[in-house]
């Protein structure tokens, strides 16, 4: 037993410690399942022991399953390997249920997923008195569910419309809300807890649980014929259907629980593995945890920052131009303890900027989630000003003006006039090449793009953008500094649009283009919608103007003449704004808007782009993720971008791409690299050659290669992974 | 072989609530009453009956266990009388004649009962649910919506406003009080009687004389919280081309919760000779059919289709329409789609105004279709209802 530790008291009460050997967090894998089975029988065989304490000698309880191990090995089974797997965690929990000892979990921190399912396990709950430490279920975000008695089990002790809360939102409670809903039966301070523990096994509490009790009924048993438990479960649904048709985790929990409710326990049991198990070897589990937690954290712990280069840290930094983006980042930073100076054209306007910050405090601070105190400490770190003398002592520096290279190019000088030779001078700038931003520095080697998202501090995820004259040490700075910020770094090489816009205007493009082509407007919303995205792309190009796709031509053709492939929404755009409707800021575009905020799509778009019917609502859908996979897949054998983990990131945090894909990239390998190449082929036969597949993908196909080859692998720091 | 339609008889309709007049009735009371009054008024040697159908679509509790079987005893009919219950939802009155007839046209039997029964006061709507609406995986698959949300979806649709399906109910109302004024229905209505033997309702309960469009815009629209549950996001999913549910219907353009039971007395030539009746009308042709289940409530103008494709006939070929009246829409929709006047569709008036009680409606809308083509002297007929989960039955009758 490497990760346990069992300790047996003259009183005949052992104490089993959970105490992972090679990480700091117990998790459930192999290797704890196998201590576990053995610590359990060997309780189970040893007459002298009258009950367990489990507790863990960490500082959380159990975080749950090790994803890592998830993703690399169990996403890979059989539907029957998976349902073995899932049901070798059951019998380690009937095991300890059925021991004929009490068992207390004490649970002195954080408890979730399958660190919860081991204390439900236990025949009594102590739950230390922190508000910080949170018990739950929290499977289904990451495409699963609690298949090792959690569904069945919370169904039964917290009944079926909490049971369901927990589950399909996957919210984590605190101790007080925990005990209300009887998911714990004590709560009790941390110092008191092992002796509470000991008082109640004192008592010689019964070591059977009601489940296992001869005449015990389900509580559901009576089925569809409760019509309120019916009505609630029908009602379940329509809010599943809510949040849409692609992720199977959530409706596969209600039937767990509906199905669970009414069969004997360990048929309950049973069935609750078999629908984990569909789960776990469906496709959307594996892009879920990949993207949202594997390739997050590497990129956090800096799985692209060149190798050797010694950590930085910025202490000061300047904010050039204070307006919506360049107030996020002073608030964002000003929030991670870093000076702020926020410079503009003239006082007011740099108050302006600091005000956002405390924009953003009130609601907190009326919500008791941030002291008064703390926020003044925040507020005190922001210099406001208009006197470049202030930006001297800098680390760095965030341009975050018009965009316009001019006026860009002008700051720059500036702001290099005044700070030192060592400090590293960013560009906010989504459009504008970094290559000929940093024309304008006298050190083009220390000058990068960081390219934040609206609104800055809601958006996690920050690109980063190599210019072609920037350091390793430069691009290692910037990473520093985004880990500083606690966002999610991607980093890409200067293009045009780099890669989320680049991406981006795919998708709204193609929007644009349905348009004419006399697909109704609310077709288009909602096939972009059911498909996941987060709005539809008329309303997206609604939101950011139809200026701003309109310029990204302007200034491509300026760039790049004859040579430069005309995007497919442009005429739309045009029509629209020669009317004078480019988007809600100019008082409407494809939508109106009404008093109270509410928006319906512009009557007058019928007249404008006359309806055809003969539109196919899969091909649209297909169209929409298509199109924004291929660019990526372009993106990636350009260069622009080079690990598919920046890709999918960019894809997911960037535009709201959907999660249940993993990501543009892990879309392309989930269809399948050569399927996706086939069906491509077809959408560019019938709608153009965007979708045409690039050489580079076409190969791929070809030699049946999957763009991830190692699940949840790091990519090589700096380097191609790709040929 | 031909099924003739002998006799007709329902109960009047009660409120479905806890002070409906017929509430302290049971539903095996309802069944009885009527099978009774069929026997006396016909002086109806019951034991020439072959079977009695009666369905229900909430057949649990006291509506349960073969209801049919049950009242047969009760009413005192002969034993050898068989009974069965079926449920199409809210189609089962008039499948229950329709299965009778098909084992009529078949030859196997020669005389039998078909209609429903429903107390909606006493069941609770819904103990039936069903995997279709409530297991959540079948749901989920299914794309299952209640029908209201279906109802609105077809108003969304068609572009029906609030005003229009406001207009629609008025008239219903306007037309079941002319009827009930004029004494249309007297033929068919057996009064409901207590355990004294007294009389406790004689005519329909719900009729609202005088509903106006002022009264109605006055309600609130009853099915927006579903959609704002979910059920919008559901049915868009389905009917991607809805911006936005339009959300039109209410407790007053909608079908009434009511109490209630019809039932049809069907048999053979024969059958009529040896009783001694003279059949009044024959059933040339009936169909089911199923039509997408989200929108739900738009399988009439398809299973019409079907009933007159095999009766060999047209829709010109046919005098008077009874559709039930679920929702305004779902007969706004049909008129639309039939291109068939107002003025000879639900010319009494229909549930909006008196009432639905579910498993009852079919074998109710049979009869006062045959009674109002006698008071016209008029031929044909087509009765049709649309049901759950997308299903819709018709009937197809003809005088002789």
């Amino acid at each position: 037993m490497r990760h346990l530790t069992l300790e047996e008291a003259a009183d005949g009460f052992a104490t089993l410690m959970l105490d992972n050997a090679d990480e700091s967090m117990n998790v459930v894998n192999d290797a704890f399942i196998a201590d576990m089975e053995a610590a359990t029988a060997a309780i189970a065989a040893d007459a002298s022991v009258r009950g367990v304490i489990l507790t863990s000698a960490k500082k959380a309880f159990m975080a749950g399953a090790d994803l890592k191990q998830i993703v690399n090995r169990y996403c890979k089974l059989s539907k029957q390997e998976a349902f073995a797997f899932s049901q070798r965690a059951t019998r380690m929990h009937r095991a300890m249920e059925q021991s004929g000892k009490p068992w207390v979990a004490v649970i002195n921190g954080l408890a979730l997923g399958g660190g919860f399912e081991l204390a439900l396990a236990c025949h009594r709950r102590i739950l230390v008195d922190d508000p910080k430490v949170l018990v739950g279920l929290p499977e289904v975000n990451v495409g699963l569910l609690p298949g090792s008695g959690g569904t069945v089990r919370l169904g039964i002790i917290a009944g079926m419309p909490a049971a369901l809360d927990l589950l399909l939102s996957g919210r984590p409670v605190g101790p007080a809300e925990a005990l209300k809903m009887h998911l714990v039966d004590e709560v009790v301070p941390a110092h008191q807890a092992i002796a509470r523990a000991r008082a109640w096994l004192a008592t010689t509490p019964d070591p059977v649980k009601p489940w296992d009790k001869k005449g015990w009924i389900p509580p559901q048993k009576k089925g569809m014929t409760v019509p309120e438990d019916s009505a609630a479960y029908t009602a379940v649904i329509a809010g599943i259907a809510k949040k849409g048709y692609h992720t199977p985790a959530p409706v596969a929990i209600a039937s767990c629980v509906f199905e669970g409710l009414q069969l004997p326990f360990d048929k309950a049991l049973a069935v609750e593995g078999k629908y984990f198990a569909k789960l776990l070897t469906d496709p959307v589990a594996r892009n879920i945890i990949r993207t949202s937690f594997i390739s997050r954290q590497a990129a956090e712990k800096g799985a692209r920052r060149p190798p050797g280069l010694p950590k930085s840290q910025v202490k000061k930094m300047g904010v050039l131009g204070a307006g919506m983006m360049g107030a996020g980042i002073a608030y964002v930073a000003a929030n991670a303890r870093i000076d702020v100076v926020l410079l503009d054209r003239d006082v007011p306007t740099a108050e302006r900027g600091k005000a956002y910050t405390s924009k953003v405090q009130a609601p907190l601070i009326e919500t008791g989630k941030l002291s008064q105190h703390d926020a003044y400490a925040v507020l005190a770190r922001i210099e406001p000003t208009d006197d470049y003398a202030l930006l001297q002592g800098c680390d760095l520096i965030v341009e975050a003006v018009f965009e316009d290279t001019a006026i860009k190019a002008d700051t720059t000088r500036k702001a290099e006039a005044v700070i030192s030779s060592n400090a590293v001078i960013a560009s906010n700038t989504s459009t504008l090449p970094i290559s000929q931003l940093a024309q304008a520095s006298n050190r083009p080697d220390r000058f990068i793009g960081i390219h934040f998202f609206s609104p800055v501090d809601r958006m996690g995820l920050v690109e980063v953008i190599m210019g072609k004259q920037t350091s390793p040490a430069t691009l290692a700075q910037a990473l520093d500094f985004v880990a500083q910020l606690r966002k999610t770094p991607i980093v890409v090489n200067d293009s045009r649009g780099f890669y989320t816009s680049r991406v981006f205007q795919t998708l709204i493009h193609e929007g644009a283009a349905m348009l004419r082509e006399g697909v109704p407007p609310a077709v288009i919303e909602n096939a972009a919608r059911s498909v996941g995205l987060p709005a539809g792309p008329l309303a997206l190009l609604d939101e950011v103007s139809f200026d701003l796709p309109l310029q990204i031509v302007d200034q491509a053709l300026a760039a790049e003449g004859e040579q430069y492939a005309v995007p497919v929404g442009v005429p739309t755009l045009r029509k629209m704004r020669a009317i004078g409707r480019s988007g809600r800021k100019s008082g409407g575009g494809f939508y109106e808007y009404r008093q109270g905020g509410t928006k319906r799509l512009w009557p007058g778009l019928a007249e404008l782009f006359p309806v055809k019917a003969d539109y196919d609502i899969e091909v649209l859908k297909k169209r929409f993720l298509y199109v924004q996979a291929l660019e990526s897949a372009r993106c990636l054998e350009e260069g622009v971008l080079q690990t598919p983990q920046d890709a999918d990131l960019g894809a997911v945090y960037g535009w709201g791409f959907p999660l249940w894909t993993g990501g543009t990239i892990s879309y392309i390998d989930t269809v399948g690299v050569q399927n996706f190449v086939e069906e491509a082929d077809g959408l560019a036969k019938r709608e153009g050659s965007r979708f045409a597949p690039s050489d580079g993908l076409r190969a791929q196909a070809a030699r049946g290669e999957a763009f991830y080859a190692s699940e949840g692998a790091a990519p090589a720091a700096g380097g191609p992974i790709r040929r | 072989m031909e099924a003739y339609i002998y006799d007709h008889v329902r109960t009047p309709r009660g409120k479905g609530r806890p002070d409906g007049a017929l509430h302290e009735v049971t539903s095996i009371q309802l069944a009885t009453q009527l099978l009774q009054a069929l026997r006396d008024r016909n002086s109806l040697n019951t034991a020439l009956l072959d079977d009695v159908i009666i369905g229900m679509a909430q057949p649990v509790g006291e509506q349960g266990g073969v209801l049919a079987r049950a009242a047969v005893l009760q009413a005192g009919y002969a034993q050898t009388v068989a009974g069965q219950q079926i449920h199409r939802f809210c189609a089962t009155g008039l499948d229950a004649v329709n299965l009778l007839a098909a084992q009529l046209h078949a030859g196997m039997i020669q005389g039998g009962i078909g209609g429903g029964v429903e107390s909606m006061s006493r069941t609770v709507m819904g103990h039936d649910s069903g995997a279709w609406s409530a297991d959540p995986g079948v749901a989920f698959a299914n794309h299952y919506a209640p029908q209201g949300i279906g109802a609105d979806l077809i108003a969304t649709l068609d572009g029906f406003s609030r005003e229009a399906v406001d207009a629609y109910a008025v008239e219903s109302q306007a037309r079941a009080a002319q009827a009930w004024q004029e004494g249309r229905f007297r033929g068919a209505i057996v009064p409901v009687r207590d355990v004294l033997g007294e009389v406790l309702l004689d005519r329909d309960e719900p009729v609202r004389p005088g509903t106006t469009l002022e009264g109605l815009a006055r309600l609130k629209p009853a099915f927006e919280g579903f959609g704002r549950a979910g059920f919008e996001a559901v049915v868009k999913d389905r009917y991607p081309q809805i911006e936005a549910l339009r959300y039109v219907h209410h407790g007053g353009n909608s079908s009434g919760i009511a109490d209630g039971a019809g039932l049809v007395l069907l048999g053979s030539k024969a059958f009529g000779a040896n009783a001694g009746l003279k059949p009044r009308a024959r059933i040339r042709a009936y169909a089911n059919i199923g039509s997408e289940p989200t929108i739900m409530l738009t399988a009439p103008t398809a299973v019409c289709a079907k009933a007159l494709r095999a009766a060999g006939m047209s829709k010109s070929d046919i005098d008077l329409w009874e559709l039930n009246e679920a929702f305004a829409s779902v007969v706004m929709h049909f008129i639309d789609e039939m291109d068939i006047p107002h003025s000879r569709i639900n010319v009494n008036g229909g549930a909006i105004a008196m009432g639905h009680p579910l498993g009852a409606t079919g074998a109710m809308l049979l009869g006062t279709l045959l009674d109002e083509l006698e008071r016209r002297d008029q031929g044909t007929g087509v009765i049709c209802l649309c049901a759950a989960n997308g299903l819709g039955t018709a009937c197809v009758i003809e005088r002789v």
